[in-house]
This record gives C-alpha cells, structure tokens and sequence, in this order.
C-alpha cells in the first residue's frame, strides 16, 4: 500500500511536469496568446479529486517552479496558485457533486481571480503594458477544463491513484 | 533569492530542453535525408564565403592596429579584443507578451547577465538572467529594452527603444530638426557599457516629423534576423585602457627577439 501510494504521487507529478511543458510549448505566434494555464488546471482536478494527496503546499512548490520556468518575478505564480488550490480544497466536497457545467463556471472563476492576481503584480512591475488579450487564457482554460477533466481522470482511474 | 531560482532552475531546465527536442529532431532528420548534392552546393558556397571573409579579415586586422595606435595618440580607451560564444535558441515559448528568448548556454559556460548577444547580421539582445543550464536573452525589440546607438553617417547620439513588434525600433528622443534620413545605418555608440562601440542594431526606414511635436517619430528594422535565427553569439568583451604608444614598440621588440630566437 505505501508503494501504491509513492507511485501514485510520482504519477501526479508527471501530469503535473506535462502540464508545464504544455506551458511553454512552441504554440504558433498567434496561438500563444490563448495557451491556457495547464499546469493550474492540472492543480484545480488533483486537488479536487485527491485533496489528501495535493495541497496548498504543492500548489505553492509547482507556483515557484512556473516562476523559474517563465523567468517572471519569483513568487507570483506561486501566491496566485495556493490561493485558487485553498479555495478549490475548502470546497472540494461541494464542487464533486456540481454537473460539468457548474463546475465549469467555478473553473472559470478559479481561473480569473489567478489571472487578476498575476495582472496585479505585473501592473505594479510595467504598468499599463498589457493588452486585452491578457485575459484570453482564463476563457481557453474554461473550455479546455472538460479535456482536463475527462484526460486525468481517465489516468486516475486506470492507475488506481487515491 | 537568485540562489533559490538557480537551484530550482535544475529541476525545471530540463523540461525546456524535453520540449526543445522534437524541433531539434526535426532539425537533424531533415539534416540527414537532404541529398549529397545540395550539401556539396551548401559546402562550396560556405567556402566562397569563408574565403571572403578571410580576405576582409586581413585588412581589418591591419585596420585594428592602426586604429589602435590613433587612439593611443588620443590616449583613448579601446576594446582590445572580443571572444564569442556561440548558443542555439531553445524552441519554447514563456511569455506571449514579452520578447525574451532562452538559449542553452548558462552560467556553467561563463554566461552573465547584461552581456550582449549578436548574430551574423547585428545586434540581438543582452543577457537578462543566466540560470545554471540555460539563460534568457531580453531581444531588442522588447518593449522594456533600450539600447544606446549612433548613427553611423555622422555619428549622431541617441538611444532606441523596442516597441514589442519583432520588426521594429523607435527613437523617441530625437528633435524634429535632426540630421537623420530613411536608410541611414544605426550602430551601437559604446555608452552605458553593455555593448561594445560599432555593431550593427538597425536601419532607420521612416522620418516624420510633426510640427505640433518637439521630437520626431522615427522608426528603424533590426538588422538582426530576430524572428529567424537559431544561433547566437553571446560577447565577452575585455575593453582596457591602451598603453602610451612607446608600449606596442616594446611588444614589437619583444617579438622580434622571439623571433631571433
């Protein structure tokens, strides 16, 4: 059983490893403004199906590692993504019972307030630098949740992780 | 806090050279198929280049020396000589809004930060952050870079800024009166240190000045392949003050007793 369970993490760290090379994949030009933030998606389905297992801590270890990885202001993915993951965590029992739809909107929203505080922080560093299309990825990120949902719950499920 | 981010950079580098691969497989697969004819062709053509280059090279290193002595005349300073180090472009993408490339040389190769970054056509960049494996590369282009330049006709002083378009510079600081006309050539000026006196940066392409405004709104092109280039040349260079000229002399002597030895 201890064995399953070190397994099992290592297999939530390999989703969450591809969700960071999503992130900095070599999208077309065009695309690269709607590139979702995969790596807190993959955070919001952990936390919410395996609470026990990923936490705030590991929201905040992965936040620090997709600073160092987007070269940006160390600490500010972190601090936005513990505080979507405590969010997600105190209403994980609640959100498992929501239709797809319902959830979506809370993903959506989960997405935005992530978006908004990163916004803040980069106002404050380069104010009025950013475009519009700054907030495209909190819309991608909504419609990309179900292929999340639907890819990580099929490796939870098929590997047993919990 | 740097030395956080270096030791966290070991975890993360290397997922930006797993995602680099397929580019580079791609590279080295169409390497492989191409056919013996074009890579004759190819190699013919380098050596032509080579040849030419060497040429030049010759007259530039008798130009050196001569520029060198003038200047010890003037007891000016002067960039005794700059090493290159070449790195590849790893293909990721970090942020959409900012132009900062990340190349696979770091501080393992002697990297630094604010070292400036060329290519075989100009000026691309500088140094922004060297991490142990890798190190980001701010492009000129970048809305929160800067870069001093001269214009090489008559060497008028001024200070370009990017605009956050891959193909475009601007000069913001110049008065409408100012002796600057489409096509003129823009090099590096040497001051605030970072890049070394006379590279390439950019051709001036328009001029309009408007006469409600007290500066001109002018914009160049990077001479630098920004958007195309995989290689680039990262500068070391060593500027001292030049001995007064009875020193060359010395050297000179020097070389000749080798020599007779």
């Amino acid at each position: 059983m201890q064995i399953n369970n070190y397994v099992g993490f290592f297999r939530i760290i390999l989703t969450l490893a591809l969700a960071m090379c999503l992130r900095i994949a070599p999208w077309p030009v065009e695309l690269t403004v709607f590139n979702p933030d995969w790596v807190l998606l993959t955070l919001i389905y952990w936390s919410l199906a395996v609470p026990e297992r990923v936490g705030i801590f590991h929201a905040w270890t992965f936040g620090l590692l997709t600073d160092v990885l987007t070269g940006r202001l160390l600490g500010q993915y972190a601090l936005a993504y513990s505080l979507v993951i405590y969010i997600c965590l105190k209403l994980h029992k609640r959100l498992r019972q929501f239709p797809i739809i319902q959830q979506g909107l809370f993903i959506f929203f989960c997405l935005l307030l992530s978006q908004l505080l990163l916004f803040l922080i980069k106002n404050f560093q380069h104010p009025g630098q950013l475009h519009a299309s700054f907030w495209l990825p909190v819309f991608t990120g909504t419609i990309c949740w179900p292929l999340v949902y639907t890819v990580l719950r099929f490796i939870r499920l098929s590997r047993r992780i919990s | 806090m740097d030395s956080l981010r270096t030791t966290l950079s070991f975890f993360v580098d290397p997922l930006k050279y797993l995602v680099d691969l397929p580019t580079v497989l791609v590279g080295q697969a169409a390497d492989s198929v191409s056919s013996y004819r074009t890579l004759k062709k190819e190699n013919e053509r380098l050596r032509e280049e080579q040849l030419i280059h060497q040429t030049k090279l010759l007259k530039l290193a008798a130009l050196e020396k001569e520029n060198i002595r003038l200047r010890a005349l003037l007891e000016n300073s002067f960039k005794l000589g700059e090493q290159v180090l070449v790195a590849e472009l790893l293909s990721i993408n970090t942020e959409p809004y900012e132009h900062i490339v990340v190349v696979n040389k770091g501080t393992r190769f002697g990297v630094h930060p604010q070292q400036p970054v060329l290519d075989a056509n100009g000026v691309v960049g500088q140094v922004f952050r060297a991490l142990p494996l890798t190190s980001e590369i701010m492009l000129i282009t970048d809305p929160n870079h800067a870069i001093p330049v001269q214009v090489n006709r008559n060497g008028l002083l001024t200070i370009a800024v990017g605009s956050g378009q891959l193909n475009r510079l601007v000069l913001p600081y110049l008065p409408s009166n100012a002796d600057i006309r489409p096509g003129d050539l823009l090099i590096t000026s040497g001051l605030g240190g970072t890049f070394p006196q006379g590279y390439p940066v950019a051709v001036v392409d328009e001029f309009t000045s408007q006469p409600n405004k007290a500066f001109a709104t002018i914009t160049a092109t990077p001479k630098a392949l920004l958007d195309r280039n995989r290689e680039l040349m990262i500068v070391w260079s060593d500027s001292a003050p030049v001995p007064f000229i009875s020193k060359p002399a010395v050297n000179e002597a020097e070389d000749k007793t080798h020599a007779d030895k």
